[in-house]
């Protein structure tokens, strides 16, 4: 086994973690809107510790897909910027990217907190589409639940640009936002050993066996699930899991506010 | 026509507000913010580091690789879309050809020093912002320099000489943009571009007002690495 893996272990068997953080503790989180507000209509910088992620949004119009021509849509994506970490490379989006684009994704779409009907323009000829973009800038840990919590509040940093005979005036921004009532706070527990913990930093991150990404509504209803990592969890630790992902949750939403 | 008047409202020879930060990027070996106007650039340098694969090594130094890129909401207009253009691929190499002649890779062959430059938000200038962060970053990781990279955009507009364009000024029809990379120790010249339509002589008084701005630049840039190392509160 790995020495530094290991030591992960010894020390979580001794009840605490490497940077004397208990099981259930989070570190700081730091809320920044309108980081980029000249070039995006909304954007954010979330610090969990050391962890920084920015992420922006941008409208665009599109045609609806033809199953749902009333219907705006979202795209996430996520680049995991070389700059971020000597871990990450450049080159095409690797597949950790992809998955925390999809994850994040997933939390805004299924919780049904943008009404995409509200998003049209013309029925079956043209939509707004809403682009959330994720960077990384710093990776000390636990990305997942920065990512989200950044976007979330990009899109709560958001204004609708002006639109004049079908093209977007970039330069003429209204009052109006997206409009979200209840905000998907999502929320990521891992696993060493048989030790559930959050808020994973480095190292917690890159040697822990299995990793549940949970996203609660306000009424704590779950509405995305995402299992990671190599090791399996029984049913035991996925109900332990699940109550931590809720409790932590409920504290990201204290700081993020309505 | 004359341009009497800049948009901004500053004087021809007037810079943007701009600002320095060092140890922005906590994981990275060096890294620095440089902010100008509305435009921000975060750079980070990874290194020396082992460079593979194998046949890109020079034994006898080592390499620098730089690489620019705009994030997907940084643009005015439309997203940006992601992944490398022609633009920022050749942004990247005169970057890096700005950089090189001033630091010192001999004791690192077979090693790469990577610098990654990632631009949050655009008003033009992006390149030059780019290329301060990254001297700042370079001067972090430790990497042996002859000198700090200053650099700027500077240009005419109608029949005025300018000193750094923001992006209505460089988007003008009758405008001459030319970034312009220097070490104001030395006074050489790294990066030397242009667009637009200029005599000689205008491009002399150009030069000149580059250097007046560089050392306004380099002096934040000293100035922001003794605050990262607390050298400016022992004074």
């Amino acid at each position: 086994m790995n020495i530094l893996k290991k030591h992960l272990y010894n020390t979580f068997d001794k009840g605490f973690r490497e940077d004397g953080r208990k099981f259930d503790e989070t570190r700081e989180i730091f809320i920044e809107y309108g980081i980029s507000s000249r070039s995006a209509e909304g954007s954010a910088r979330v610090k969990i510790g050391e962890t920084e992620v920015v992420a922006g949004v941008k409208f665009g119009i599109g045609s609806p897909f033809p199953d749902k021509p009333g219907e705006g849509s979202i795209v996430v994506n996520a680049e995991l910027l070389p700059l971020a970490s000597p871990d990450y490379d450049s080159g095409p989006p690797s597949i950790d990217s992809i998955e925390i684009s999809r994850v994040v994704d997933r939390a805004i779409r299924e919780s049904k907190c943008i009404n995409m009907k509200s998003l049209c323009v013309k029925s079956g000829e043209s939509v707004w589409l809403i682009f959330i973009d994720i960077y990384p800038i710093n990776n000390s840990g636990n990305i997942f639940d920065a990512a989200a919590l950044a976007s979330l509040a990009a899109l709560k940093d958001a204004k609708f640009p002006s639109l004049k005979d079908g093209v977007v005036d970039y330069k003429s921004r209204t009052k109006k936002g997206i409009g979200i009532v209840d905000y998907p706070i999502s929320c990521t527990v891992r696993k060493i050993g048989s030790h559930l913990f959050v808020d994973p930093n480095v190292n917690e991150d890159l040697y822990s066996d299995a990793r549940l990404t949970a996203s609660f509504t306000s009424k704590n209803m779950l509405c995305s699930l995402q299992k990671g990592g190599n090791v399996s969890v029984t049913s035991d630790e996925l109900f332990t899991m699940l109550e931590l992902a809720k409790k932590t949750a409920q504290n990201y939403r204290k700081v993020f506010g309505k | 026509m004359s341009y009497t008047k800049r948009f901004s409202g500053r004087k021809f020879d007037e810079l943007r507000p701009f600002e320095a930060k060092v140890g922005v990027v906590k994981r990275a070996d060096g890294s620095a913010m440089f902010k100008i106007g509305s435009t921000i650039a975060i750079a980070s340098v990874y290194g020396p580091r082992e460079l593979y694969p194998q046949f890109l090594q020079d034994p006898k130094k080592g390499v620098l690789r730089c690489n620019y890129n705009m994030v997907a909401f940084s643009g005015s207009g439309d997203r940006v879309k992601p992944g490398p253009s022609r633009r920022s691929k050749e942004i990247g190499l005169v970057t890096e050809k700005a950089l090189l002649p001033f630091i010192d890779l001999s004791d690192f062959g077979g090693a790469v020093v990577d610098v990654f430059i990632e631009l949050i938000q655009t008003d033009a200038g992006t390149r030059c912002a780019g290329i301060n962060a990254a001297a700042l970053a370079l001067a972090h990781a430790g990497i042996p320099m002859k000198d700090l990279v200053s650099a700027v955009a500077v240009g005419k507009i109608e029949d005025k000489l300018v000193v750094d364009l923001d992006y209505e000024e460089d988007s003008h029809e009758i405008g001459v943009d030319i970034p312009l990379a220097m070490s104001t120790r030395t006074g050489e010249i790294s990066l030397l571009q242009m667009d637009g339509i200029i005599s000689v002589e205008e491009v002399k008084n150009c030069v000149e007002n580059a250097r007046k701005a560089c050392e306004k630049i380099k002096e934040v840039q000293v100035k922001a690495l003794k605050e990262f190392y607390g050298l400016e509160a022992k004074k």
